[in-house]
Protein backbone atom coordinates (compact mmCIF):
# COMPACT_ATOMS: atom_id res chain seq x y z
CA UNK A 1 0.00 0.00 0.00
CA UNK A 2 1.32 3.60 -0.99
CA UNK A 3 1.35 5.81 2.58
CA UNK A 4 1.82 9.16 2.93
CA UNK A 5 2.21 10.93 5.91
CA UNK A 6 1.68 14.77 4.28
CA UNK A 7 0.02 16.05 1.90
CA UNK A 8 0.19 19.16 0.07
CA UNK A 9 -1.34 20.93 -2.41
CA UNK A 10 1.21 22.93 -4.34
CA UNK A 11 1.01 26.78 -5.05
CA UNK A 12 3.65 26.64 -7.61
CA UNK A 13 6.05 24.71 -9.58
CA UNK A 14 8.74 26.08 -7.81
CA UNK A 15 7.23 25.36 -3.96
CA UNK A 16 6.85 21.59 -5.64
CA UNK A 17 10.30 20.84 -6.86
CA UNK A 18 11.22 22.30 -3.26
CA UNK A 19 9.07 19.85 -1.67
CA UNK A 20 10.46 17.49 -3.93
CA UNK A 21 14.09 17.53 -3.32
CA UNK A 22 13.83 15.30 -0.34
CA UNK A 23 14.20 11.60 -1.16
CA UNK A 24 11.19 10.41 0.34
CA UNK A 25 8.85 13.23 -1.15
CA UNK A 26 6.81 12.32 -4.23
CA UNK A 27 4.85 14.21 -6.97
CA UNK A 28 1.28 12.97 -7.41
CA UNK A 29 0.10 12.95 -11.13
CA UNK A 30 -2.97 10.31 -11.24
CA UNK A 31 -1.85 8.40 -8.88
CA UNK A 32 -3.27 5.24 -10.31
CA UNK A 33 0.40 3.63 -11.05
CA UNK A 34 1.94 4.67 -7.45
CA UNK A 35 -0.63 3.54 -5.57
CA UNK A 36 0.15 0.01 -6.24
CA UNK A 37 3.97 0.33 -5.28
CA UNK A 38 4.70 0.33 -1.58
CA UNK A 39 6.13 3.36 -0.75
CA UNK A 40 6.30 5.27 2.51
CA UNK A 41 5.77 9.00 1.46
CA UNK A 42 6.64 11.90 3.53
CA UNK A 43 4.96 14.70 1.05
CA UNK A 44 3.13 14.23 -1.40
CA UNK A 45 2.87 16.90 -3.69
CA UNK A 46 -0.22 17.70 -5.51
CA UNK A 47 -0.02 19.66 -8.74
CA UNK A 48 -3.59 19.75 -9.79
CA UNK A 49 -4.15 23.53 -8.15
CA UNK A 50 -1.71 24.78 -11.07
CA UNK A 51 -3.93 24.70 -13.85
CA UNK A 52 -1.74 22.71 -15.80
CA UNK A 53 -4.42 19.90 -16.51
CA UNK A 54 -5.39 21.39 -19.80
CA UNK A 55 -4.26 21.56 -23.66
CA UNK A 56 -3.73 24.88 -25.47
CA UNK A 57 -2.69 24.90 -29.36
CA UNK A 58 -0.44 27.96 -30.67
CA UNK A 59 0.44 28.49 -34.55
CA UNK A 60 3.64 26.60 -33.75
CA UNK A 61 2.45 23.96 -31.20
CA UNK A 62 0.90 22.30 -28.76
CA UNK A 63 1.29 22.74 -25.15
CA UNK A 64 -0.39 19.79 -22.61
CA UNK A 65 0.23 20.47 -19.30
CA UNK A 66 1.25 17.12 -17.63
CA UNK A 67 -1.59 16.97 -15.12
CA UNK A 68 -3.84 16.77 -18.52
CA UNK A 69 -5.53 13.08 -18.44
CA UNK A 70 -4.63 10.48 -20.61
CA UNK A 71 -8.87 10.86 -21.60
CA UNK A 72 -8.43 14.65 -22.18
CA UNK A 73 -5.61 14.11 -24.54
CA UNK A 74 -7.55 11.04 -26.35
CA UNK A 75 -10.59 13.18 -26.60
CA UNK A 76 -8.93 15.67 -27.66
CA UNK A 77 -9.97 16.99 -31.55
CA UNK A 78 -7.19 19.01 -32.86
CA UNK A 79 -4.64 16.68 -31.54
CA UNK A 80 -6.35 13.72 -32.98
CA UNK A 81 -6.94 15.90 -36.07
CA UNK A 82 -3.00 16.48 -36.33
CA UNK A 83 -1.75 13.11 -35.74
CA UNK A 84 -4.14 11.52 -38.09
CA UNK A 85 -6.00 9.57 -35.52
CA UNK A 86 -2.48 7.90 -33.82
CA UNK A 87 -2.85 10.08 -30.78
CA UNK A 88 -6.14 8.53 -30.19
CA UNK A 89 -5.14 4.85 -31.09
CA UNK A 90 -2.03 4.87 -29.09
CA UNK A 91 -4.87 5.62 -25.77
CA UNK A 92 -7.96 3.96 -26.12
CA UNK A 93 -6.45 0.54 -25.41
CA UNK A 94 -5.33 1.26 -21.94
CA UNK A 95 -7.45 -0.24 -19.24
CA UNK A 96 -10.69 1.76 -19.58
CA UNK A 97 -11.94 5.09 -19.76
CA UNK A 98 -12.28 5.78 -15.89
CA UNK A 99 -8.44 4.51 -15.75
CA UNK A 100 -7.43 7.07 -18.29
CA UNK A 101 -9.42 10.09 -16.79
CA UNK A 102 -7.40 9.39 -13.95
CA UNK A 103 -3.78 8.34 -15.58
CA UNK A 104 -2.24 11.83 -15.85
CA UNK A 105 0.13 12.13 -19.05
CA UNK A 106 2.93 13.46 -16.68
CA UNK A 107 2.90 10.62 -15.10
CA UNK A 108 2.44 8.53 -18.28
CA UNK A 109 6.04 10.24 -19.58
CA UNK A 110 7.88 10.76 -16.42
CA UNK A 111 7.97 7.34 -15.39
CA UNK A 112 9.67 6.14 -19.00
CA UNK A 113 7.45 2.70 -18.60
CA UNK A 114 8.75 0.02 -20.70
CA UNK A 115 5.53 -0.58 -22.15
CA UNK A 116 4.40 2.78 -22.59
CA UNK A 117 1.91 3.85 -25.25
CA UNK A 118 2.30 6.73 -24.23
CA UNK A 119 6.08 6.96 -24.84
CA UNK A 120 5.81 5.25 -28.14
CA UNK A 121 3.08 8.27 -29.58
CA UNK A 122 5.20 11.09 -27.91
CA UNK A 123 8.63 10.02 -29.64
CA UNK A 124 6.73 9.92 -33.16
CA UNK A 125 6.18 13.65 -33.15
CA UNK A 126 8.16 16.45 -32.29
CA UNK A 127 7.98 16.47 -29.20
CA UNK A 128 9.65 18.05 -26.32
CA UNK A 129 9.41 17.76 -22.37
CA UNK A 130 9.36 21.06 -20.16
CA UNK A 131 11.36 21.03 -16.91
CA UNK A 132 11.37 23.07 -14.25
CA UNK A 133 15.07 23.03 -13.57
CA UNK A 134 15.99 21.07 -17.12
CA UNK A 135 14.51 23.25 -19.22
CA UNK A 136 13.02 22.37 -22.56
CA UNK A 137 14.39 19.37 -24.12
CA UNK A 138 14.01 16.71 -26.58
CA UNK A 139 11.39 14.03 -25.40
CA UNK A 140 14.25 11.53 -27.04
CA UNK A 141 16.91 12.83 -24.70
CA UNK A 142 14.63 12.63 -21.96
CA UNK A 143 13.68 9.17 -22.37
CA UNK A 144 17.27 8.23 -22.42
CA UNK A 145 18.07 10.45 -18.88
CA UNK A 146 17.71 8.74 -15.67
CA UNK A 147 14.97 9.67 -13.30
CA UNK A 148 15.92 12.35 -11.24
CA UNK A 149 14.38 14.99 -8.97
CA UNK A 150 13.07 17.45 -11.40
CA UNK A 151 9.28 18.39 -12.48
CA UNK A 152 7.85 17.63 -15.56
CA UNK A 153 5.60 21.04 -16.26
CA UNK A 154 4.58 20.61 -19.88
CA UNK A 155 4.67 18.57 -22.92
CA UNK A 156 5.15 20.12 -26.00
CA UNK A 157 4.89 19.16 -29.46
CA UNK A 158 5.97 21.20 -32.57
CA UNK A 159 3.09 21.37 -35.81
CA UNK A 160 5.76 20.25 -37.63
CA UNK A 161 3.63 17.91 -39.93
CA UNK A 162 3.09 14.48 -39.27
CA UNK A 163 1.80 11.75 -40.93
CA UNK A 164 1.74 9.14 -38.36
CA UNK A 165 0.59 5.38 -37.43
CA UNK A 166 0.07 3.47 -34.71
CA UNK A 167 -0.50 0.05 -33.77
CA UNK A 168 -0.05 -2.37 -30.62
CA UNK A 169 -0.16 -5.82 -30.06
CA UNK A 170 -1.92 -7.08 -27.28
CA UNK A 171 -2.94 -10.72 -25.75
CA UNK A 172 -6.42 -9.69 -24.70
CA UNK A 173 -7.65 -5.84 -24.81
CA UNK A 174 -6.88 -3.64 -21.92
CA UNK A 175 -3.80 -5.36 -21.22
CA UNK A 176 -0.60 -4.29 -21.27
CA UNK A 177 0.87 -4.17 -25.02
CA UNK A 178 2.95 -6.93 -26.00
CA UNK A 179 4.62 -4.72 -28.54
CA UNK A 180 3.63 -0.81 -29.67
CA UNK A 181 5.00 0.70 -32.79
CA UNK A 182 4.76 3.67 -34.56
CA UNK A 183 5.89 4.97 -37.77
CA UNK A 184 5.93 9.28 -38.71
CA UNK A 185 6.85 10.91 -41.21
CA UNK A 186 7.97 14.17 -38.98
CA UNK A 187 8.84 17.01 -42.22
CA UNK A 188 11.07 14.77 -44.57
CA UNK A 189 12.29 12.48 -41.61
CA UNK A 190 11.01 8.84 -41.42
CA UNK A 191 10.64 8.10 -37.73
CA UNK A 192 9.94 4.61 -36.51
CA UNK A 193 9.34 3.85 -32.50
CA UNK A 194 9.43 0.46 -31.01
CA UNK A 195 7.77 -0.01 -27.33
CA UNK A 196 7.16 -2.62 -24.58
CA UNK A 197 9.92 -4.49 -26.32
CA UNK A 198 9.51 -5.25 -23.10
CA UNK A 199 12.27 -2.62 -22.56
CA UNK A 200 11.61 1.38 -23.15
CA UNK A 201 10.11 2.82 -26.26
CA UNK A 202 13.26 3.31 -28.95
CA UNK A 203 13.49 5.48 -32.11
CA UNK A 204 15.04 2.85 -34.57
CA UNK A 205 17.72 4.31 -36.18
CA UNK A 206 17.65 4.40 -39.86
CA UNK A 207 21.72 3.51 -40.31
CA UNK A 208 21.34 2.59 -44.07
CA UNK A 209 18.62 5.19 -45.20
CA UNK A 210 16.46 2.64 -46.64
CA UNK A 211 13.52 4.81 -46.11
CA UNK A 212 15.23 8.24 -46.71
CA UNK A 213 13.07 10.27 -49.04
CA UNK A 214 10.23 7.85 -48.64
CA UNK A 215 7.71 11.13 -49.47
CA UNK A 216 8.55 11.21 -52.95
CA UNK A 217 8.98 7.54 -53.41
CA UNK A 218 6.57 5.84 -56.07
CA UNK A 219 4.12 3.09 -54.81
CA UNK A 220 6.49 0.39 -56.39
CA UNK A 221 9.78 2.07 -54.43
CA UNK A 222 7.63 2.51 -51.11
CA UNK A 223 7.00 -1.01 -50.71
CA UNK A 224 10.43 -2.27 -51.63
CA UNK A 225 11.55 0.01 -49.11
CA UNK A 226 9.22 -0.65 -46.44
CA UNK A 227 9.82 -4.80 -46.67
CA UNK A 228 13.72 -3.89 -46.49
CA UNK A 229 13.08 -1.89 -43.68
CA UNK A 230 10.44 -4.05 -41.38
CA UNK A 231 13.32 -6.29 -41.93
CA UNK A 232 16.45 -4.26 -40.73
CA UNK A 233 14.44 -3.27 -37.68
CA UNK A 234 13.50 -6.64 -36.50
CA UNK A 235 17.35 -7.38 -36.66
CA UNK A 236 18.08 -4.34 -35.29
CA UNK A 237 15.99 -3.61 -32.30
CA UNK A 238 16.72 -5.52 -29.11
CA UNK A 239 13.83 -7.63 -27.61
CA UNK A 240 13.43 -9.64 -24.44
CA UNK A 241 11.32 -12.20 -23.30
CA UNK A 242 8.71 -11.84 -20.38
CA UNK A 243 5.75 -13.22 -19.14
CA UNK A 244 3.40 -11.75 -22.06
CA UNK A 245 6.06 -12.96 -24.95
CA UNK A 246 8.98 -14.73 -25.70
CA UNK A 247 11.58 -12.55 -27.50
CA UNK A 248 11.46 -14.63 -30.78
CA UNK A 249 7.71 -13.63 -30.72
CA UNK A 250 8.80 -10.31 -30.39
CA UNK A 251 10.95 -10.08 -33.11
CA UNK A 252 8.16 -11.37 -35.61
CA UNK A 253 6.02 -8.57 -34.23
CA UNK A 254 9.00 -5.56 -34.49
CA UNK A 255 8.62 -6.87 -38.46
CA UNK A 256 4.91 -7.39 -38.86
CA UNK A 257 4.15 -4.06 -37.16
CA UNK A 258 6.66 -1.84 -38.52
CA UNK A 259 5.51 -3.03 -42.09
CA UNK A 260 1.92 -2.33 -41.01
CA UNK A 261 2.43 0.99 -40.03
CA UNK A 262 4.31 2.04 -42.62
CA UNK A 263 1.80 1.12 -45.06
CA UNK A 264 -1.05 2.81 -43.57
CA UNK A 265 1.44 5.84 -43.54
CA UNK A 266 2.34 5.16 -47.47
CA UNK A 267 -1.11 5.02 -48.33
CA UNK A 268 -2.08 8.24 -46.71
CA UNK A 269 -0.29 9.76 -49.61
CA UNK A 270 -2.87 11.75 -51.07
CA UNK A 271 -2.80 13.95 -47.95
CA UNK A 272 1.07 15.10 -48.32
CA UNK B 1 -7.57 16.69 7.18
CA UNK B 2 -10.96 18.23 7.13
CA UNK B 3 -12.60 17.85 3.79
CA UNK B 4 -15.60 18.39 2.51
CA UNK B 5 -17.09 17.94 -1.22
CA UNK B 6 -20.85 17.53 -2.45
CA UNK B 7 -22.00 13.74 -2.27
CA UNK B 8 -25.03 13.04 -4.52
CA UNK B 9 -26.09 16.50 -4.00
CA UNK B 10 -25.34 16.94 -0.71
CA UNK B 11 -22.55 18.70 0.80
CA UNK B 12 -20.54 16.43 3.13
CA UNK B 13 -17.18 16.91 5.36
CA UNK B 14 -15.23 14.73 7.66
CA UNK B 15 -11.56 13.80 8.87
CA UNK B 16 -9.74 12.23 5.95
CA UNK B 17 -5.67 10.64 6.93
CA UNK B 18 -3.60 12.16 3.60
CA UNK B 19 -3.38 8.45 2.07
CA UNK B 20 -7.48 7.95 2.26
CA UNK B 21 -8.92 6.52 -0.45
CA UNK B 22 -11.83 8.17 -2.09
CA UNK B 23 -12.93 4.67 -1.88
CA UNK B 24 -13.20 3.61 1.46
CA UNK B 25 -14.18 7.49 2.08
CA UNK B 26 -17.43 6.89 0.33
CA UNK B 27 -17.86 4.03 1.99
CA UNK B 28 -17.41 5.48 5.41
CA UNK B 29 -19.86 7.98 4.22
CA UNK B 30 -22.23 4.67 4.18
CA UNK B 31 -21.80 4.37 0.40
CA UNK B 32 -21.81 0.55 -0.19
CA UNK B 33 -22.56 0.30 -3.94
CA UNK B 34 -18.74 1.51 -3.97
CA UNK B 35 -16.71 -1.50 -3.96
CA UNK B 36 -13.22 -2.92 -4.47
CA UNK B 37 -12.42 -5.57 -6.90
CA UNK B 38 -9.38 -5.37 -7.60
CA UNK B 39 -5.63 -4.34 -6.35
CA UNK B 40 -4.31 -2.98 -9.67
CA UNK B 41 -6.74 -0.50 -11.19
CA UNK B 42 -8.24 -2.91 -13.58
CA UNK B 43 -11.56 -3.97 -12.81
CA UNK B 44 -14.34 -0.49 -12.89
CA UNK B 45 -15.98 -1.92 -9.63
CA UNK B 46 -15.40 1.63 -7.80
CA UNK B 47 -16.22 3.68 -10.26
CA UNK B 48 -18.21 6.81 -9.44
CA UNK B 49 -18.95 9.85 -11.24
CA UNK B 50 -16.28 13.08 -10.50
CA UNK B 51 -17.51 16.42 -11.60
CA UNK B 52 -19.65 14.23 -14.38
CA UNK B 53 -16.48 11.94 -15.31
CA UNK B 54 -16.57 8.32 -14.23
CA UNK B 55 -12.87 7.64 -12.24
CA UNK B 56 -11.35 4.31 -10.09
CA UNK B 57 -12.17 5.85 -6.42
CA UNK B 58 -9.60 3.49 -5.47
CA UNK B 59 -6.88 5.65 -7.17
CA UNK B 60 -8.29 8.98 -6.21
CA UNK B 61 -6.87 10.39 -2.78
CA UNK B 62 -10.17 11.40 -0.60
CA UNK B 63 -8.74 14.76 -0.08
CA UNK B 64 -8.58 15.07 -4.09
CA UNK B 65 -12.07 15.87 -4.02
CA UNK B 66 -12.02 18.52 -1.91
CA UNK B 67 -14.84 20.98 -3.52
CA UNK B 68 -15.46 18.30 -6.06
CA UNK B 69 -19.25 16.79 -6.70
CA UNK B 70 -18.89 13.18 -6.65
CA UNK B 71 -21.58 10.78 -7.24
CA UNK B 72 -22.31 7.25 -6.70
CA UNK B 73 -24.79 4.60 -7.02
CA UNK B 74 -26.86 5.87 -4.12
CA UNK B 75 -27.42 8.93 -6.27
CA UNK B 76 -28.95 7.79 -9.09
CA UNK B 77 -31.52 5.39 -7.54
CA UNK B 78 -34.38 5.90 -9.82
CA UNK B 79 -32.21 5.40 -13.43
CA UNK B 80 -30.44 2.70 -12.15
CA UNK B 81 -33.75 0.87 -10.89
CA UNK B 82 -35.03 1.50 -14.58
CA UNK B 83 -31.75 0.24 -16.02
CA UNK B 84 -31.53 -2.44 -14.01
CA UNK B 85 -34.86 -3.93 -15.04
CA UNK B 86 -33.30 -4.23 -19.01
CA UNK B 87 -29.99 -6.18 -17.39
CA UNK B 88 -31.90 -8.43 -15.35
CA UNK B 89 -34.39 -9.02 -18.89
CA UNK B 90 -31.64 -9.85 -20.49
CA UNK B 91 -30.70 -11.90 -18.10
CA UNK B 92 -27.25 -10.07 -17.87
CA UNK B 93 -26.42 -10.53 -14.00
CA UNK B 94 -24.91 -13.01 -12.57
CA UNK B 95 -23.46 -12.55 -9.06
CA UNK B 96 -24.29 -8.90 -9.44
CA UNK B 97 -20.73 -8.10 -7.78
CA UNK B 98 -19.96 -5.83 -11.04
CA UNK B 99 -23.49 -4.52 -11.06
CA UNK B 100 -22.73 -1.10 -9.47
CA UNK B 101 -19.21 0.29 -11.22
CA UNK B 102 -21.09 -1.08 -14.73
CA UNK B 103 -23.96 1.39 -14.44
CA UNK B 104 -21.72 4.31 -13.08
CA UNK B 105 -19.76 3.48 -16.45
CA UNK B 106 -22.72 3.15 -18.74
CA UNK B 107 -24.69 6.66 -17.30
CA UNK B 108 -21.02 8.09 -17.77
CA UNK B 109 -21.08 6.82 -21.58
CA UNK B 110 -24.69 8.09 -22.52
CA UNK B 111 -24.37 11.29 -21.23
CA UNK B 112 -21.11 11.45 -23.70
CA UNK B 113 -22.44 9.70 -26.10
CA UNK B 114 -26.11 10.06 -26.16
CA UNK B 115 -26.55 7.58 -28.85
CA UNK B 116 -23.44 4.85 -29.32
CA UNK B 117 -22.95 2.25 -31.43
CA UNK B 118 -22.35 -1.65 -30.24
CA UNK B 119 -18.82 -0.93 -30.96
CA UNK B 120 -18.65 2.45 -29.27
CA UNK B 121 -20.42 0.54 -26.01
CA UNK B 122 -17.92 -1.96 -26.08
CA UNK B 123 -14.93 0.53 -26.29
CA UNK B 124 -16.61 2.58 -23.38
CA UNK B 125 -17.35 0.03 -21.32
CA UNK B 126 -13.85 -2.36 -21.23
CA UNK B 127 -12.42 -1.21 -18.28
CA UNK B 128 -15.15 -2.64 -16.29
CA UNK B 129 -15.08 -6.52 -15.80
CA UNK B 130 -17.55 -9.26 -14.78
CA UNK B 131 -16.38 -12.39 -13.56
CA UNK B 132 -19.35 -14.00 -14.64
CA UNK B 133 -20.46 -13.45 -18.28
CA UNK B 134 -18.77 -12.61 -21.57
CA UNK B 135 -20.85 -9.13 -21.71
CA UNK B 136 -23.38 -10.51 -24.47
CA UNK B 137 -26.21 -9.89 -22.13
CA UNK B 138 -25.06 -6.49 -21.24
CA UNK B 139 -24.72 -5.22 -24.42
CA UNK B 140 -28.14 -6.49 -25.57
CA UNK B 141 -29.68 -4.80 -22.27
CA UNK B 142 -27.96 -1.49 -23.04
CA UNK B 143 -28.87 -1.44 -26.45
CA UNK B 144 -32.41 -2.85 -25.65
CA UNK B 145 -32.80 0.39 -23.17
CA UNK B 146 -31.67 3.10 -25.92
CA UNK B 147 -34.48 1.52 -28.04
CA UNK B 148 -37.08 1.89 -25.03
CA UNK B 149 -35.79 5.67 -24.52
CA UNK B 150 -36.00 6.34 -28.32
CA UNK B 151 -39.58 5.24 -28.18
CA UNK B 152 -40.36 7.40 -24.65
CA UNK B 153 -38.84 10.10 -26.34
CA UNK B 154 -40.83 9.85 -29.48
CA UNK B 155 -44.05 9.40 -27.79
CA UNK B 156 -43.49 12.61 -25.86
CA UNK B 157 -43.08 14.29 -29.09
C1 LIG C 1 -3.04 -1.60 -14.22
C2 LIG C 1 -2.33 -0.62 -15.11
C3 LIG C 1 -2.30 -0.84 -16.48
C4 LIG C 1 -1.64 0.03 -17.33
N1 LIG C 1 -1.64 -0.22 -18.68
C5 LIG C 1 -0.98 0.62 -19.51
C6 LIG C 1 -0.93 0.39 -20.91
O1 LIG C 1 -1.48 -0.58 -21.43
N2 LIG C 1 -0.27 1.28 -21.70
C7 LIG C 1 0.36 2.38 -21.17
O2 LIG C 1 0.93 3.16 -21.92
N3 LIG C 1 0.31 2.63 -19.85
C8 LIG C 1 -0.33 1.78 -19.01
N4 LIG C 1 -0.32 2.04 -17.65
C9 LIG C 1 0.38 3.23 -17.16
C10 LIG C 1 -0.56 4.40 -17.07
O3 LIG C 1 -1.06 4.71 -18.35
C11 LIG C 1 0.15 5.65 -16.55
O4 LIG C 1 1.22 5.94 -17.37
C12 LIG C 1 0.65 5.49 -15.15
O5 LIG C 1 -0.44 5.14 -14.34
C13 LIG C 1 1.30 6.75 -14.62
O6 LIG C 1 0.43 7.83 -14.68
P1 LIG C 1 -0.19 8.50 -13.35
O7 LIG C 1 -0.79 9.78 -13.75
O8 LIG C 1 -1.03 7.52 -12.67
O9 LIG C 1 1.13 8.79 -12.52
P2 LIG C 1 1.48 8.49 -10.99
O10 LIG C 1 1.25 7.08 -10.65
O11 LIG C 1 0.82 9.50 -10.14
O12 LIG C 1 3.03 8.82 -11.04
C14 LIG C 1 3.95 8.03 -11.72
C15 LIG C 1 5.37 8.53 -11.44
O13 LIG C 1 5.58 9.78 -12.06
C16 LIG C 1 5.92 10.78 -11.11
N5 LIG C 1 5.29 12.01 -11.59
C17 LIG C 1 3.98 12.19 -11.93
N6 LIG C 1 3.79 13.42 -12.44
C18 LIG C 1 4.99 14.04 -12.42
C19 LIG C 1 5.45 15.34 -12.82
N7 LIG C 1 4.61 16.24 -13.36
N8 LIG C 1 6.75 15.65 -12.65
C20 LIG C 1 7.61 14.73 -12.12
N9 LIG C 1 7.25 13.50 -11.73
C21 LIG C 1 5.96 13.16 -11.87
C22 LIG C 1 5.42 10.25 -9.79
O14 LIG C 1 6.14 10.78 -8.71
C23 LIG C 1 5.64 8.76 -9.96
O15 LIG C 1 6.97 8.43 -9.71
C24 LIG C 1 -0.96 1.17 -16.78
C25 LIG C 1 -0.98 1.38 -15.40
C26 LIG C 1 -1.65 0.52 -14.56
C27 LIG C 1 -1.66 0.81 -13.10
S1 LIG D 1 -11.16 -1.49 -7.41
FE1 LIG D 1 -10.65 -2.37 -9.30
S2 LIG D 1 -10.42 -0.61 -10.49
FE2 LIG D 1 -10.84 0.27 -8.61
S1 LIG E 1 -22.26 -10.74 -12.80
FE1 LIG E 1 -20.75 -11.62 -11.54
S2 LIG E 1 -19.09 -10.28 -11.87
FE2 LIG E 1 -20.48 -9.57 -13.30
Amino acid sequence: MLKIRNYIKVKSVAEAYELNQKKTACVLGGMVWLKMGNRNVSTAIDLSGLGLDTISETEEEFVIGCMTSLRDLEVNPALDAFSHGAVRESLRHIVGVQFRNCATVGGSIYGRYGFSDVLTMFLAMDTWVELYQGGIIPLAEFASMKKDRDILVNIIVKKTPVFCSYISQRNSETDFPVLTCAASLIGEDAVTVIGARPGRAMIVEDTRGIMKGFKKMTKKQREAAIRSFAEYAAQKVPVGGNMRASAEYRKLLVKVLTRRAWEAVGGMKNEY
Amino acid sequence: MNISFWLNGVCVSGEAEPDTLLLDFLRQKGCYSVKRGCETANCGLCTVLMDGKPVLSCSVLAVRAEGHKIITLEGMQKEAEEFGSFLADEGAEQCGFCNPGFIMNVFAMLKEIPDPTEEEIREYLSGNLCRCSGFVGQTRSILKFLQYKKAQKEGEE
